[in-house]
């Protein structure tokens, strides 16, 4: 995990060193500064030497200056260096991910992607900002103090050999019992939050069986969980206070005894028992310190982790050496194609046979979870099959560069997303080129013209994110627009009109035909007379084609198209 | 104006914290003033401590030193002494963080169990305006501060408080002069701290604010990352990512710069003072200007050391109350938003009378008498008018009157106001002006979860909760036995892909989850309304998500159960709703035409229109 981590750091490598050095100086300076002292009381206060006082007084003020210096130094450095070393490791997981494939994307849910780029890194980015200051800091002072306490008095010192096992074995085992509970809580937390979120969306479901009460008793039961593990963590972790005051205290009494005997029997100043009194101080508080790091870096870990599992996600889909750039006609062909999901065996798409000639219109049907879907999907190489071929304009897809391929086949997805920027802005990711003309064009055999000069703003009219200030409706209407400016040879409607009246559906169809005959036309519909003037029908059923023929063949001979075609029939025009 | 502003917020927020205190000490006094107690003891027994080294040297060191055989017991008896002081500090630490851990747990699952409890009798215009992010937030992460702010800032807070104090009056009573000194250098120090966490909280609020910009942009780009890859639009998003990213970078620099400058520079000015000390009261010692002994130097050197720290706690503390004052705001202000209005004394009884109905209403009388009404689900709207908002009106006049057991269709475009309609016969919210009776009975009059118990209703947007298949359908009624559960699924044609999973009914879903397909989902909400067998049903796109195929079964089952019952129908297909009794087609809030299907299609008018196809329902 370290290591894929540390490929971000980068530029910021000088200063992640720099942090570390300036630090050390910083502790370097801070413990000598209790040992000088010492002498000064010795020295120039026991012995009235005031220049000896001022001389190394002066001495002192310089040392806490600098290492005043050195300190704020080593925040700046250690908070730019985690500051820059967190922007690259967004840029990289970001970029990263742009480079997954429809597959890889399947993998991880968007709001997962999203809590991975900013609260993770945020908790990789103080993990950082801490290894190399604060985790530098604490053993540095510790192992300094120990030093500097030895040196003044190797006898005083040994009671440290006594008192940080007995403080390290506290907080290991403070650590070792308070840790596991505080990730159970957590788990109690999500389970609170469920409660909590089923409860008020389904608010209505509860109010109209007037289930309230059992709501309520509901909650309680899971905040009490959290409450029972809570309390218990708190308390364990909250002994961490009065332990570390018992140690320092019974250390400060421990010198005093013993520093007392030994300047009474003259073999110790009481100067260097002041400076003891420090020493002891910074020697306990490292040793706290590193366990609070200890900790802190423990809960970082898991927001590594998550990082480095994006990161090193392999794109199922790349581009191949030597790419076909030019697609030459619309015409398509799948030779026994399967498709299953990669941690599965069952086909989602069982010995897909099809041939499409360029120009040809062709209708999808089925019902949900026939793989509708997927089968058009392999055709811009948005998934790849797992068995077979599929071929655009006679070769096979995988060979294509994958920008000429997908500008070449265009794809209206059934989630008709939007984003936010002007109706315009919206249009020319189909082309970023498109003159004022072909993006009304597009409207126009999209059927979006007349709605968009509608708006006050016209084609200017700003898109929220989400869309929600245009109808479901409207919204498919833009991204037939958006796709039919790609000018593709081939054009894939899934579903896309599903909230489209059938009297604009049908003059979207016709300005494709007219407008586009070039253009091979593929359309999935729920609705029959959306296809029923395709020269080929597609019956999908389980992952399989069930049956290929023109409207009026498979009214005859198709049990499952009639059915579906006289239950619309009979209800009418859908809509 | 912005004077005026921050001053108002500011009354606003001690009135927060004063009725947070009440709470906290009305709630739980005892163990509140215990803590208080132990604060106060444990810092004067740290400050009592570091004066210790003054008289340990002073009376002890200096007068032993010149003693030719040196007596030991009374310093033995002092450091006991002193031992005991230290013990009772401790004590005192640990009194007051076990008893704030205990408490904080306490309060905070009092007042997460108050705030649901009181949640629950919300209006539904409450989860309206709300965001539920925003709502659920209040339950974790305000609920955290507040008790991070009520278990560990409050009490340090005190704390360092205290401790400053007693180690100032210690420091006076050691040497003014020397206190002096110390004084000067505490206002440099309250002036650099003020001037870093000013910078630093702007730098986090700008922090805060790009990585909203962040967050906002790649939500929506991984959200809509298929198309961005169907458009070969990798390179432009990975520009524009770039932009948002290096401006958050150089916030998120500063802003942990200076808030990470902020204890080297403090534990350093500590070291500062130390020296300043030693020089300064070397100086007076040595020159006899004042009977300062080398004890009390030393005393105050160990004081200097815990000077430095309580300041800086004091500005982190505050800092962290003043956020969390602001999550308690959004708690009280979820306390204190008005519950439903219920002023309804009608309830509903089973029968058992033998009529034939299952249920009644019984209806207070004014001589002390209760009639009971047959529930048989006649319903009238006379002249009603509705806003969701004070001086709005969504729904303009409507009358209509449907007899017992009639299915009425509400057709309409988004937005027409169809669901409207229908959540003003369950009082989700309160009409305006005009009356709507139930049976003859004003809806007003009867209590609410009476009148609730007497409809069911089946929402396009399922919501089940994360239990078992069973216990989701039996929400309906949950008195229900397994045979009825499994009945219920049945006629809602959900008991075939129930039994296809490898658990049937005992199966555990996802509340939210996607582990059921949207369509499975709403054929679990038909057979949880089926099973709560009420009078009245309204069903609103309830199968919107069902394929043509299935939903051609559940159509029958569900033609069987409207038989007998009111039912109020919303559909988006046009074919599920040609046989109701009564069609009543909706725009804008107004009730344009209303009929059955032979005589709206023989009007040629909108329903008309809307049948053939000639305009659309989105």
């Amino acid at each position: 995990m370290i290591s894929t981590l540390m490929r971000s750091i980068r530029q910021y490598r000088k200063l992640s060193i720099l942090a570390p050095v300036l630090v050390t100086v910083e502790v370097a300076i801070e413990t000598f500064i209790p040992f000088i002292m010492g002498n000064i009381i010795d020295k120039g206060l026991m012995k009235s030497n005031l220049d000896y006082t001022i001389h190394y007084g002066l001495l002192l003020l310089l040392m806490a200056i600098a290492s005043l210096i050195c300190g704020a130094g080593a925040s700046w450095t250690a908070a730019h260096a985690g500051a820059g070393f967190a922007t690259n490791l967004r840029h990289d997981l970001f970029y990263h991910i742009q480079e997954f494939s429809f597959a890889n994307i399947d993998r991880f849910s968007g709001s997962s992607l999203v809590t991975r780029l900013t609260t993770d890194i945020t908790n990789v980015q103080n993990a950082y900002q801490m290894i190399i200051r604060i985790a530098v800091r604490a053993p540095m002072m510790l192992i300094f103090s120990i030093i500097m306490a030895f040196n003044v008095s190797s006898q005083l010192a040994s009671i440290f050999a006594i008192l940080i096992p007995i403080l390290t074995v506290i907080l290991v085992v403070i650590l070792h019992f308070g840790r596991p509970l505080f990730r159970k809580v957590f788990k109690r937390y999500d389970n609170l939050n469920r409660v909590v979120r089923e409860n008020v969306r389904g608010i209505r479901v509860v109010k109209t069986y007037v289930r309230e009460n059992e709501e309520i008793n509901k909650f309680k039961t899971s905040s009490k969980g959290i409450a029972d593990v809570f309390t218990k963590a708190q308390r364990i972790m909250s002994l961490n206070g009065p332990a570390m005051q018992l140690v320092i205290n019974s250390s400060l009494l421990l010198l005093s005894w013993f520093g007392a005997k030994m300047i009474v029997g003259g073999t110790f100043q009481t100067g260097q028992l002041v400076s003891m009194y420090s020493y002891s101080n910074s020697i306990l508080f490292s040793i706290n310190i590193l366990a609070m790091i200890f900790t802190q870096l423990s809960i970082s870990q898991a927001s590594g982790d998550r990082i480095v599992e994006v990161l090193n996600e392999q794109s199922t889909i790349t581009n191949p050496n030597q790419p076909i750039e030019d697609v030459t006609d619309g015409s398509i062909e799948f030779q026994d194609v399967n498709y299953n999901f990669a941690d599965s065996s069952h086909p989602i798409l069982n010995h897909i046979n099809l041939k499409i000639n360029s120009g040809e219109v062709i209708g999808i049907i089925g019902e949900t979870g026939s793989s509708k879907s997927t089968l058009v999907q392999l055709i811009p190489r948005l998934y790849d099959a797992t068995h077979g071929k599929v071929l655009v304009a006679g070769h096979n897809v995988r060979h294509y560069d994958l920008k000429a391929l997908r500008d070449n086949v265009a794809m209206v997805l059934q989630d008709s997303v939007l984003f936010s920027g002007t109706i315009a802005e919206n249009l020319r990711w189909g082309n970023a080129e498109a003159t004022d003309d072909q993006v009304i064009r597009a409207a126009k055999i999209a059927q979006a013209d007349g709605f968009i000069n509608e708006f006050d703003q016209g084609y200017d009219t700003y898109i929220e994110q989400g869309g929600n200030n245009v109808s479901g409706g409207q919204q498919q209407r833009l991204t037939i627009a958006r796709a039919l400016l790609k000018n593709p040879k081939i054009l894939i409607l899934d579903d896309s009109t599903s909230a489209v009246d059938t009297n604009t559906e049908q003059h979207i169809r016709q300005g494709l035909r007219e407008d586009l005959p070039e253009t091979t036309k593929i359309i999935i519909s729920q609705r029959i007379v959306s296809i029923q003037d395709a020269d080929q029908i597609i019956v999908m059923d389980h992952g399989q084609i069930q049956d290929i023929g023109t409207h009026d063949d498979l009214v005859k001979r198709n049990q499952m198209y009639r059915e579906i075609y006289e239950y619309q029939q009979k209800a009418g025009d859908e809509n | 104006m912005d004077a005026k502003m921050t001053s108002k917020t500011k009354t606003k927020r001690s009135t927060t914290l004063i009725r947070l205190l009440k709470f906290v000490i009305g709630t739980y006094k005892a163990p509140f003033i215990l803590s208080v107690v132990a604060i106060i003891v444990s810092a004067a027994a740290a400050v009592e401590g570091s004066l210790f080294l003054q008289r340990l040297i002073d009376d002890y060191i200096v007068p032993l030193t010149k003693q030719q055989t040196p007596d030991f017991t009374p310093l033995l008896r002092a450091i006991l002494v002193m031992g005991g002081i230290y013990l009772i500090g401790v004590i005192g630490t640990l009194i007051f963080t076990q008893t704030m851990a205990i408490l904080g747990q306490r309060l905070q699952k009092k007042i997460r169990d108050d705030m649901f409890t009181h949640m629950q009798s919300l209006p539904i215009i409450y989860f309206d305006q709300n965001d539920y992010g925003d709502i659920m937030s209040r339950y974790t992460n305000d609920v955290d501060t507040l008790m991070q702010m009520i278990s560990q800032s409050i009490p340090q807070f005190l704390n360092s408080t205290f401790m400053l104090v007693f180690v100032i009056s210690g420091m006076i009573s050691l040497s003014p002069i020397l206190t002096l000194v110390t004084l000067v250098i505490f206002l440099l120090s309250i002036g650099i701290v003020r001037a870093l966490t000013t910078r630093s909280s702007h730098y986090f609020k700008e922090q805060q604010k790009q990585l909203g910009r962040v967050n906002g942009y790649v939500e929506e780009m991984l959200n809509g990352l298929k198309v961005v890859k169907v458009f070969s639009h990798e390179p432009a998003v990975k520009k524009d990512f770039d932009q948002y990213n290096d401006v958050y970078q150089y916030d998120s620099a500063k802003a942990n710069a200076y808030a990470t400058m902020l204890f080297p520079i403090m534990g350093n000015i500590g070291n500062v003072l130390y020296v300043l000390i030693a020089i300064f009261g070397g100086i007076v010692a040595i020159n006899g200007w004042s009977t300062l002994s080398l004890g009390a130097i030393a005393a105050f050197l160990q004081l200097s050391r815990s000077f430095s720290q309580p300041i800086s706690q004091i500005s982190q503390q505050l800092n962290s109350i003043v956020l969390a004052l602001a999550g308690a705001e959004r708690i009280f202000q979820l306390q204190d938003s008005p519950v439903e209005v219920d002023d309804g004394q009608v309830t509903i009884v089973p029968a058992s009378d033998g009529t034939g109905n299952n249920w009644n209403w019984q209806v207070p009388q004014d001589d002390g008498t209760v009639k009971q009404v047959p529930v048989r689900g006649r319903i009238v709207f006379d002249h009603v008018n509705f806003g969701y908002l004070p001086g709005q009106t969504v729904l303009h006049d409507i009358n209509v009157t449907v007899e017992p057991g009639e299915k009425v269709a509400l057709v309409g475009q988004t937005g027409a106001g169809k669901t409207t309609i229908s959540s003003m016969l369950n009082r989700f919210y309160e009409i305006n002006s005009g009356t709507i009776t139930y049976d003859g009975i004003d809806i007003r009059n009867i209590r609410k979860d009476d009148l609730r118990h007497s409809m069911s209703i089946v929402l396009q947007a399922t919501n089940l909760f994360s239990t078992s298949i069973r216990e989701n359908i039996r929400y309906g009624r949950l008195t229900a036995t397994d045979e009825a559960v499994e009945q219920a699924a049945e006629l809602a044609h959900a008991d075939e892909f129930i039994t296809d999973l490898s658990q049937g009914y005992e199966t555990k879903i996802d509340g939210d989850g996607s582990d059921l397909s949207q369509g499975q989902r709403q054929l679990l909400a038909i057979a949880r309304a089926n099973i709560a067998d009420t009078p009245l049903m309204i069903l609103d796109e309830a199968t919107s998500s069902i394929d043509t195929r299935t939903e051609r079964l559940v159509q029958a089952g569900m033609d069987n159960l409207m038989k007998g019952r009111t039912t109020f129908v919303i559909a988006h297909r046009l074919s599920t709703i040609a046989n109701s009794d009564l069609i009543l087609v909706i725009d804008h809030g107004h009730i344009i035409e209303q009929g059955n299907h032979d005589q709206l299609i023989a009007k040629h008018g909108e329903y008309y229109q809307l049948y053939t196809g000639k305009k659309s329902l989105s």
